[in-house]
């Protein structure tokens, strides 16, 4: 059940970011995980919130849309549609921070292996390099937030 | 998430201007004089000019004189605000993955039914 690695980001181009990870299951559990609003609830807000919403409408032209209220108290929310879905090897859509709606990303969801080893990549393209740094950016902010959040909770038990 | 006000001066703007990338990957191989840049980029000494201007105002490029030449480097310490942003975006890709992999586990439980 523990991991088997941390993501690695890494950036192909000023426009893009490239996350891939590795993951003791097989490509189709992998895939429904990642579609079926019921278990992205429970894993696509991480530590920094709670998942309030998810919509998904599976198949090509479909929207989807998540919805969380990070532990600092504020909502996100990301909207898309999807441009093409291969049961169990690929999943392409529009991706849009709904605060910068003029700013779509696509992002492109790659399974591979075999058995009970699955390797995912996901590249997120943008239309700018200024919109590609605006999204790395965001993970930091929402990153420094969590870590005042925790050096509140350690302040309060202080006193 | 705040949007960046349009100036160059942090650089994340600086770095946003693609011209200003290329420069940038000619000097991580070694320093460089601006008409080699001018050339390895196929643009006129003025431009390069105006390009350094601003990568060395947020301190991406330190320049020195060499006799009547001027030698541009990368000061790659500069850049450490964006490696600190993968990072932090890094680990909170990281953090979800950890739930996924909690939830791909019942699943595969499930799947083999031996309901562990």
């Amino acid at each position: 059940m523990t991991g088997i690695g941390t993501a690695e980001v890494t950036l192909p181009s000023s426009t893009q970011i490239l996350i891939t990870r590795e993951f003791d299951a097989p490509r189709h559990l992998v895939y429904r995980a990642w579609t079926t609003p019921e278990l992205i609830k429970r894993w696509w807000g991480g530590d920094r919130g709670e998942v309030t919403s998810v919509e998904v409408d599976l198949r090509v032209g479909g929207g989807w849309r998540y919805a969380m209220t990070a532990h600092a108290g504020f909502e996100v929310a990301f909207h898309g549609q999807y441009l093409e879905l291969v049961d169990g090897e690929r999943i392409v859509s529009t991706e849009v921070f709904e605060p910068m709606p003029d700013h779509p990303a696509v992002s492109t969801l790659v399974l591979t292996g075999t058995g009970q080893r699955t390797t995912i990549t996901l590249l997120v393209e943008h239309t700018s390099a200024a919109d590609r740094d605006m999204h790395l950016r965001s993970g930091m902010e929402g990153g420094m937030q969590e870590s005042l959040d925790h050096l509140e909770q350690v302040a309060r038990s202080l006193t | 998430m705040v949007a960046r006000a349009a100036t160059t001066a942090d650089a994340f703007n600086a770095v946003a201007e693609p011209r200003r990338r290329a420069i940038l990957d000619l000097l991580a191989r070694g320093e460089l004089p601006v008409n080699d840049l001018a050339a390895g980029l196929g643009v006129g000494q003025p431009m390069v000019s105006k390009h350094l201007r601003v990568l060395r105002q947020v301190g991406l490029v330190e320049v020195r004189g060499d006799g009547r030449q001027r030698i541009y480097r990368l000061n790659s310490r500069s850049l450490k605000p964006i490696h600190d942003w993968v990072a932090a975006y890094e680990q909170s890709w990281t953090q979800r993955f950890d739930r996924l992999d909690t939830v791909l586990a019942e699943l595969t439980d499930e799947e083999n039914g031996d309901g562990r």
